[in-house]
C-alpha cells in the first residue's frame, strides 16, 4: 500500500532524467572537452596534445586585447541603447496597449521571424553608401562628404541594437505588466508626482525586467561576430570574429578554445557582479 | 442525537504533521459520527485545513492513523479514498462544461452513460442549478461556481464530504443564504459533513458538532450550546463569542472568590476538585443591571456604545474591566460614561477556564 | 480686418491644438517612430525580393519583377538548404519541448534534492554566448568523428540542446501559474496520477507546450552561429546565406525570408486572434 508514495518520491527524478542528461553530455561535458583543449598545444600540422598550456591564455589576453574591450564596449553601448529605446515603448504597450497588447507584441518580435543574417544583410543595404540615411546624412551635413556609416563602428552597434532589441523589451514589458495599477495611484494619491511616482514605484518594481532584458541582450552582443563581419570592418572585429576564424580557418584549436573560456568567464564575472549589485532572486527568477 | 454507541465515519488517531520543523498539527485524536455537520473551526495556521487535507489524502500524515469506516487509508492516494472535497477555490475544470465537471467521478469509476447522465442532472438539481450543464465554469457567478463544486462531489456519493472554507469566497449575503443550504443539503443526503472554517458564526449556524482547533491541538470538542455555555479554555470562551474572564482564588466547593473579596457562586460540581487560582468567566449578555441574582460586582461605566439591538457598556470594576450588553428592549434607561453600576448574574451563567491555553 | 484675423487666429489654435496633441501623445508618437524603425529592414527585405538586380549583389534597388518570387528555387542548393532546416528544426522542436515539458514539471510539481543545480543547468545555456556552445560542442564532436560523423546528427543534438531550456522557460512559467487544486480534484474525484495528467493538467497546458515548440522551431530554424560550427559540409539555409553574403546575395533569400517571415506572422496572428476570442468568450 505504500508504493503509491514511494513512487511519488522517484517521479520527478525520472522526469528531469532525459532533459537533464541531454544538457549534460552536450553542454557541461563539452565545456569540459573545451577546457581541456584550451590547455593544449602544437599544430594543425602535428597534433596537439595537452601540456597545461597556460600560456594560450595570457597569450590570447596579450595578442587579442583590442577585440576583448571592443567587444565588451560595442555590447555595453548596444545594450544601453536598446534599453533606453525600448523602456518607452515596453511602458507604453503596458499601460496603454488595451486590447492591442498581443498585436503590439507580436510587432516587437517581429525582427525575429526574419533570418538574423537576413536582417542583418538589410541593414547593410539600408546603410550602404548610396543608400538613403547616408544621402540624409550628408544633406543636413552630419555626414562629412564622402564620410560613410557602413564599415564603421556604429554600424555595427547599431546592427547589434536592432538584432538584440526584442531581448530587451519583452522581459521589460512583462515586468511593467504586472505592476499593480492601484499601487501607482496609490503614490498619486500620497501626494507623488506623476515622474515621482514613476521613479519611486513603477521602475522599481520593473527592475527584474530590466535585470533580465539587460542580461538578455548583453550576453549574446559580446559574443557576436555576425554585425561585426557583414556591417564593421576588419578594424570593428570583436573576439567572437576571432575566435571564429581560429577555429574555423586557422584551426587553430587551443587558442580558439583559451579564448571562448576567457569571453565566457568574463561574462559569467559580470552576471555574477551586477547579481550583487541587484539582487540574486531577480536573476534566476 | 446518535446514540452513544454510534459508528463513526471517521476517526484520527494521534494523527500529526510535521512540515520540516514546524507542527502543524499535534497528535489530534477524534471520532466524527455518522451523519453529522461537523464543523473544525479556529484561527488560520491553527492546522484545520492540513487536517482536512490528510483526509482528503493530499497530504501524507507523519504519525497516525485515519481511519475511514474502520479501515486505515492514511496510505492511500485521494483516488482510492471514499470522500470527495469541496475545495475553497472551487477548482472547477476550466476547459470541461459543467456536465463534464460535474461527471468527471462518475466517469472515473466507469458508470454507464446514461446513469451518468441521469445521476448529473439529479444532482445540479439538488444544488437548484438544472440547466446548466452546456456553460463552462468562467460562465459562472461565484456562488454558482460553488453550487457546482459542491454538486461534483456530492453525485459521487462518498461516505463523508469535506468542505475547505467553501463559503469564503463569497458576499455575506450569499454566504448566509449558502449556509441555510448546506444544512438542507446536508439533511436531504444524509452524508457527513466536515467543515473547515475560521467563521464561528458560520460554524455556530450550520454545525451540529464543532471542534475548536489551535496551535495544532483540539482545543475542544462539543455542540454549539456546550461550547458557547460551557468554554473550557480561555481560547475557546475568547475564540466563541465574547467573555469577561476574572481571576479568582477556590474558597468553597462551588465558590470562588475574587480578587477584590467578592464570592461567586458557581454551577454544582464545575470545579471539580480544583484548588488554588482559577479563571472564572461570564458572557456580556449574561449580566444584568442591578442587584438581584446570586453574584454581583459594581463599578464606573467607562465607555457605552448604542449598537441597535443592544448597548454594550465598559465597566470598571475592582475585578477588572467587564463588558456588559445590555438588551434595548425599552425606550430610554441609557447609563452615561461616570455613573456607578452594579451588574449580576447567576451562577448558572458562570463557568471556568484552564488557566494556560492549548490543553484539552 | 476681423475677416482676416479669424483664419489666423483659427490657423495659429491648430498649430496649438497639434503641439498639445504631441505633447499629451509623446509617448504614442514616440512608440510609433519606434516600430517603424523596427521594420525598416523587414520592408527592405520584403521590397528587395521584388527587385531585378543588375549584379551578383541585391543592394540597390533596380526594378520591380515577380521572377524571383516565380523561380524561388533557382538557385542551386538553396532548395536543400531549406529543406535540411525544416527538417532540423522540426525533429529538434518536438524533441526539446518534450524534454523541456518534463523537466518543467519536475521543477513545479515536485520537492526533490538538487532543485538548485537544476535551475542553474536550465539557466546556464541561456547565458552562455553562443558561439562558446557552438565551439565546445565541435571540440567534443572533433573527438567522436569515428562513431558520429559531424553532419546531421551533430546539427540536431545542438539544436535540441540549445532548445531545451527556452522549452523549460516557456511551460514552466505556465505551470506555476497553475491551480494545483485542479489536481487535487482530480485526484478527490477518483483519477489516479495518469488520468489526472491526461485528463486535466495537459489540456490545461496545452498552450503552453504549442508556445515552446513554435519557439523552439523558430529559435532552431534560425540558428546560425551554432550550426556554423557543427554542420560540417551540410547547409542549412542561414549558413546558405551565410556563403552566399560573401560572393552574392541573389534576391531568392530574400523571398525565402519573407516566405519565413510571412508564415510566421500569420501564425502569430491567428494565436493573437484566437486568445482574443477566448478571453472574450470569458
Amino acid at each position: 500500500m505504500r508504493v503509491f508514495h514511494r513512487k511519488r518520491w522517484l517521479t520527478p527524478y525520472l522526469l528531469l532524467a532525459p532533459g537533464m542528461l541531454w544538457l549534460a553530455l552536450f553542454f557541461l561535458v563539452p565545456l569540459g572537452f573545451l577546457f581541456y583543449q584550451s590547455l593544449e598545444s602544437g599544430n594543425i600540422d602535428f597534433g596537439y596534445a595537452f601540456t597545461w598550456a597556460w600560456g594560450n591564455y595570457s597569450s590570447a589576453i596579450r595578442s587579442y586585447r583590442g577585440q576583448f574591450e571592443r567587444s565588451f564596449e560595442y555590447a555595453g553601448i548596444a545594450t544601453v541603447v536598446a534599453f533606453l529605446v525600448s523602456y518607452p515603448v515596453a511602458y507604453w504597450i503596458a499601460f496603454r496597449g488595451g486590447r492591442w497588447k498581443n498585436l503590439l507584441l507580436l510587432f516587437i518580435v517581429a525582427p525575429f521571424f526574419v533570418t538574423y543574417l537576413i536582417r542583418t544583410l538589410a541593414w547593410e543595404t539600408i546603410l550602404s553608401d548610396n543608400g538613403f540615411v547616408v544621402r540624409i546624412l550628408h544633406d543636413i551635413g552630419v555626414l562629412s562628404p564622402g564620410g560613410r556609416l557602413l564599415a564603421t563602428g556604429t554600424a555595427v552597434v547599431a546592427g547589434i541594437t536592432y538584432n538584440f532589441l526584442p531581448f530587451m523589451a519583452l522581459p521589460l514589458y512583462v515586468s511593467l505588466e504586472q505592476i499593480d495599477q492601484r499601487l501607482i495611484e496609490a503614490a498619486e494619491d500620497l501626494y507623488a508626482s506623476r515622474w515621482a511616482a514613476f521613479i519611486r514605484v513603477t521602475f522599481p518594481l520593473s527592475l527584474p525586467g530590466v535585470v533580465a532584458g539587460t542580461l538578455l541582450t548583453f550576453i549574446p552582443a559580446a559574443g557576436d561576430f555576425i554585425n561585426a563581419e557583414l556591417l564593421g570592418s576588419p578594424t570593428n572585429h570583436m573576439i567572437g570574429n576571432v575566435i571564429e576564424s581560429k577555429y574555423k580557418e586557422l584551426l587553430d584549436y587551443p587558442a580558439a578554445a583559451s579564448m571562448s573560456f576567457i569571453l565566457m568567464a568574463i561574462i559569467l564575472a559580470m552576471i555574477l557582479l551586477y547579481a550583487r549589485a541587484v539582487g540574486t532572486e531577480q536573476l534566476t527568477g | 442525537m446518535a446514540p452513544a454507541t454510534a459508528e463513526y465515519d471517521i476517526r484520527l488517531i494521534g494523527l500529526t504533521k510535521r512540515f520540516d520543523d514546524v507542527v502543524a498539527v499535534d497528535g489530534i485524536s477524534l471520532d466524527i459520527d455518522r451523519g453529522h455537520f461537523f464543523a473544525l473551526l479556529g484561527p488560520s495556521g491553527c492546522g484545520k485545513t492540513t487536517t482536512l487535507r490528510m483526509i482528503g489524502g493530499f497530504e501524507e500524515p507523519t504519525e497516525g492513523r485515519i481511519e475511514l469506516g474502520g479501515v486505515d487509508v492514511a496510505p492511500l492516494p485521494p483516488y482510492k479514498r471514499d470522500v470527495n472535497t469541496v475545495f475553497q477555490s472551487y477548482a472547477l475544470f476550466p476547459h470541461l462544461s459543467i456536465f463534464e465537471n460535474v461527471a468527471f467521478g462518475l466517469r472515473r469509476r466507469g458508470v454507464k452513460a446514461g446513469e451518468v447522465r441521469r445521476r448529473v442532472v439529479e444532482s445540479l438539481d439538488l444544488v437548484g442549478l438544472a440547466g446548466l450543464e452546456k456553460r463552462k465554469p468562467r460562465q459562472l457567478s461565484g456562488g454558482q461556481q460553488q453550487r457546482i463544486a459542491l454538486a461534483r462531489a456530492l453525485v459521487n456519493r462518498p461516505r463523508v464530504l469535506l468542505l475547505d472554507e467553501p463559503l469564503g469566497a463569497l458576499d455575506l449575503k450569499l454566504r448566509k443564504e449558502m449556509q441555510l443550504e448546506l444544512k438542507r443539503i446536508q439533511h436531504e443526503v444524509g452524508i457527513t459533513f466536515v467543515h473547515v472554517t475560521h467563521d464561528q458564526e458560520e460554524a455556530m449556524t450550520m454545525a451540529d458538532r464543532i471542534v475548536i482547533m489551535n496551535g495544532g491541538h483540539i482545543e475542544q470538542l462539543g455542540t454549539p450550546s456546550e461550547l458557547y455555555e460551557r468554554p473550557r479554555t480561555a481560547f475557546v470562551a475568547g475564540f466563541l463569542g465574547a467573555s469577561n474572564l476574572l481571576e479568582a482564588t477556590v474558597s468553597g466547593d462551588d465558590r470562588v472568590t475574587l480578587a477584590e473579596g467578592s464570592v461567586v457562586q458557581l454551577p454544582h460540581g464545575m470545579l471539580a476538585g480544583r484548588t488554588g487560582t482559577v479563571q472564572i468567566g461570564v458572557r456580556p449578555e449574561k449580566l444584568r443591571i442591578g442587584e438581584g441574582d446570586t453574584n454581583s460586582l459594581s463599578g464606573i461605566v467607562t465607555e457605552s456604545a448604542y449598537i441597535g439591538v443592544s448597548t454594550q457598556y465598559i465597566v470598571d470594576t475592582p475585578a477588572g474591566p467587564v463588558t456588559v450588553y445590555v438588551q434595548n428592549d425599552r425606550t430610554g434607561g441609557q447609563v452615561a460614561a461616570g455613573e456607578r453600576l452594579t451588574l449580576s448574574w447567576s451562577p448558572e451563567s458562570t463557568f471556568v477556564v484552564d488557566a494556560q491555553e492549548g490543553t484539552l | 480686418m476681423t475677416s482676416v484675423a479669424v483664419p489666423l487666429r483659427s490657423r495659429r489654435g491648430t498649430l496649438a491644438a497639434a503641439v498639445a496633441f504631441a505633447r499629451r501623445h509623446v509617448l504614442t508618437v514616440y512608440s510609433l517612430l519606434f516600430f517603424a524603425y523596427l521594420m525598416l529592414p523587414i520592408g527592405v527585405v520584403i521590397a528587395f525580393s521584388f527587385n531585378d538586380p543588375k549584379g551578383r549583389f541585391n543592394y540597390t534597388w533596380q526594378g520591380f519583377t515577380w521572377k524571383n518570387w516565380e523561380q524561388w528555387n533557382a538557385i542551386p542548393d538553396l532548395q536543400s538548404a531549406i529543406q535540411l532546416s525544416l527538417l532540423i528544426a522540426l525533429i529538434a522542436s518536438i524533441v526539446a519541448t518534450l524534454l523541456g515539458t518534463l523537466v518543467a514539471l519536475a521543477l513545479v510539481r515536485y520537492g526533490f534534492r538538487g532543485r538548485a543545480a537544476t535551475n542553474l543547468l536550465v539557466f546556464l545555456p541561456l547565458s552562455t554566448p553562443e558561439i562558446v556552445l557552438g565551439a565546445s560542442l565541435l571540440t567534443l564532436f572533433l573527438n567522436l568523428t569515428s562513431v558520429l560523423p559531424i553532419g546531421f546528427w551533430t546539427i540536431l543534438i545542438a539544436h535540441i540542446m540549445f532548445c531545451i531550456s527556452f522549452a523549460v522557460v516557456t511551460v514552466k512559467a505556465r505551470l506555476i501559474g497553475f491551480d494545483r487544486h485542479l489536481e487535487e480534484a482530480a485526484m478527490d474525484l477518483g483519477a489516479n496520477e495518469l488520468t489526472t495528467f491526461t485528463k486535466v493538467t495537459l489540456p490545461l497546458i496545452a498552450p503552453a507546450i504549442l508556445a515552446a515548440l513554435l519557439l523552439c522551431f523558430a529559435i532552431s530554424i534560425d540558428d546560425f552561429v551554432v550550426t556554423y560550427f557543427n554542420a560540417g559540409n551540410r547547409v542549412t539555409f542561414p549558413i546558405f546565406v551565410w556563403g552566399a553574403a560573401r560572393v552574392a546575395t541573389p534576391p531568392q533569400i530574400n523571398v525565402i525570408g519573407t516566405a519565413i517571415f510571412v508564415v510566421a506572422v500569420t501564425l502569430m496572428l491567428a494565436n493573437v486572434v484566437f486568445q482574443n476570442r477566448r478571453a472574450k468568450q470569458a
